[in-house]
């Protein structure tokens, strides 16, 4: 059994993996719920347009999408030497890039799941407890969003399981460094463009598929926990 | 409390154009569907910004577009029970209850916990989740959960239309418990004559979006100019009676009334017990002699003092029976044929099988205090 276990290496990549998925979703789940509740409820006349910009790294090819960052958020793109010069930020060929590049990729996906519950929602329960003295920012706490917790759960999910899969835009920003930006997807890349390099990318393909099951897994059992909770038969 | 209301309000076609005051009690806005009834208390509740409007429950402005005070919803304290419940579906029927109590001010609170639970019946209920309670049961816990927002108008828009005959008959009695102990006014919209008859202490009667007659609920009911404004087959007098005797030989009761003694299949009130009866008109007939030999048990002689003829195949009169008003409608023919003019005198007839028994107002009085607040009233 000893061609099943992992390398160092591979250890490595497989946490970085999961270390950047988890910080993606994690970071992108505030922005997404925020913008979820614009393109739901806003009435101005940027819905559209911001709805574009959300859905854009969905249809763009993810080569672009890195690209795009590149300039960005590189160490002399605008946005990139603004965050390292102020805040210490720093996003090219490092771990938060590569979280970053999935956090984009895995956020139309997010915003999605999200904008659906919320449009699901009852708005005649937010209004029945803003006329029971709960202001607009309660109401929003105690009726709005646990209405939509398993919509908020399964747009994570997604997130998190795009974030794990993210190879082009993440290899497009950040590169393949070993150890620092080398993601699972990455490293199975790498052991197919090596001679011998099969096993490896065999076993890094099924801590994959395990991943993403048990992703699929926990999204069962936290929707079922949800709707009970609603009593939907 | 008084609720003093004055909006002007156009919504596409329709054009709301409304001022009154009401003060304790239960006020029924009745009206025909789209007069304008939901639009008012919606105006109430804060969740429709009128064009032109001023609105003050006892002195404290909450609308008033000329100064521009708008005050929000969530703080004008002005209690909603809508038609279709709206319980929130992921907390408990105690997290419900209790959810306006943490936005309402600790002291001074009038409603508290137990005694609204004791008063809707929903002691049982409590730990339940609102998905599967009863339509009756979710409009009780409704009414407990704006209650117990220490509301200092109660609103009710039409909070029995979704439910079926059994449910509205398990429901009108928690209402009226509500008017008569609560110590919150209620304004409670409707477009039913039974449920206002048996609830309503006053009543503002809209037409078009417009106030067609406001005032204490016998003055409008009795008014038959009115009739063609609300719904004709449903129009009749209400009679306030007190239960006095019970007949167990032939299972009827006996009740009093200025106008006189009223007989109706037994009844399980107590004796002294204050009922609220409705006299269809189309159940009432008029003779212009005495009768005999009939099988009406009620039997009411009284003066010809208005009448309503439109032409059409009916007619309705109003018949005063020693300061009792009862209103009957005949059909033009028949009318005719009695020769009836105002002055004159005639004998009305009830069947006392035509007073429908759920439709008696006043059956449930738990508590001794409601008994001396009606006496007093």
């Amino acid at each position: 059994m000893d061609w099943m276990t992992l390398s160092p290496e591979e250890w490595t990549a497989v946490r970085l993996s999961l270390r950047v998925a988890t910080v993606a979703t994690l970071v992108a789940l505030p922005f997404g719920v925020g913008v979820a509740y614009l393109l739901a409820r806003g009435r101005f006349w940027g819905v559209s347009v911001l709805n574009g910009l959300v859905l854009l790294p969905l249809i763009l090819p993810p080569v672009v999408t890195g690209y795009i960052l590149l300039i960005l958020f590189g160490r002399r793109g605008p946005i990139g030497a603004f965050l390292a010069d102020h805040l210490g930020i720093v996003f090219s060929f490092r771990w938060t890039g590569a979280a970053l590049a999935c956090g984009i990729m895995g956020f139309p996906l997010l915003v999605r799941a999200i904008r659906l519950s919320l449009e699901a929602v009852d708005s005649r329960l937010e209004e029945a407890a803003g006329t029971l003295g709960a202001s607009r920012t309660w109401v929003f706490a105690t009726v709005t969003l646990p209405l939509i917790a398993p919509g908020i759960l399964a747009g994570m999910i997604l997130c998190f399981a795009k974030a794990m899969g993210e190879f082009g835009a993440t290899i497009t920003f950040v590169s393949n460094i070993p150890g620092e930006t080398q993601t699972l997807p990455s490293a199975i890349y790498t052991f197919t463009q090596v001679p011998g390099g099969d096993a490896g990318a065999f076993r890094l393909t099924l801590v994959s598929v395990a991943i993403a099951m048990l992703a699929l897994l926990a999204s069962e059992v936290m929707a079922r926990y949800a709707n009970r909770r609603l009593d939907i038969e | 409390m008084t609720l003093a209301i004055d909006i002007r309000h156009t919504l596409g076609d329709f054009r709301l154009d409304a001022q009154f005051e009401t003060g304790g009690g239960l006020t029924a806005l009745l009206g025909r569907s789209g007069s304008g009834k939901s639009t008012i208390v919606n105006v109430i509740a804060g969740l429709i910004r009128p064009s032109h409007a001023h609105l003050a429950i006892d002195g404290t402005v909450l609308v008033d577009t000329a100064t521009g005070i708008f005050v929000p919803r969530h703080r004008r304290r002005v209690g909603y029970v809508f038609q279709e419940g709206r319980l929130f579906p992921h907390l408990s029927v105690r997290q419900n209850l209790l959810y306006g109590r943490w936005f309402a001010p600790r002291d001074g609170r009038r409603e508290d916990f137990g005694s609204v639970v004791e008063l809707l019946g929903i002691a049982a209920l409590l730990d339940r989740r609102p998905g599967r309670l009863s339509g009756g049961e979710k409009q009780r816990v409704a009414i407990g959960r704006a209650l117990l927002a220490d509301p200092r108008v109660l609103l009710m828009d039409e909070p029995l239309a979704s439910l079926d005959e059994a449910r509205k008959a398990e429901i009108l009695p928690y209402i009226e418990r509500l008017r008569d102990h609560a110590r919150v006014p209620i304004v409670y919209v409707s477009h039913s004559i039974a449920e206002v008859a048996r609830l309503a202490t006053s009543v503002v009667l809209l037409a078009d979006g417009r106030v067609a007659a406001a005032g204490p609920l016998a003055d409008i009911m009795h008014r038959l100019d009115l009739i063609p404004l609300t719904d004709r087959g449903e129009a009749g007098a209400v009679i306030e009676a007190v239960v006095e005797r019970h007949e167990p030989a032939f299972d009827l009761t006996e009740l009093r009334s200025r106008g006189g003694l009223w007989r109706l299949p037994a009844l399980r009130a107590p004796v002294g017990t204050r009922l609220r009866l409705r006299v269809r008109a189309r159940d009432v007939m008029l003779a212009t002699s005495p009768p005999s030999n009939v099988s009406a048990l009620n039997v009411f002689t009284g003066v010809v003092s208005d009448i309503a003829a439109d032409g059409g195949p009916v007619v309705d009169i109003k018949l005063d029976c020693s300061g009792e008003v009862l209103i009957a409608r005949l059909t033009r023919f028949s009318f005719d044929k009695l020769g009836l003019a105002r002055g004159h005198t005639a004998h009305a007839l009830v069947k006392s099988v035509a007073l429908d028994r759920r439709e008696l107002g006043g059956t449930v009085r738990m508590l001794p205090s409601a008994d001396a607040e009606a006496s007093e009233s």
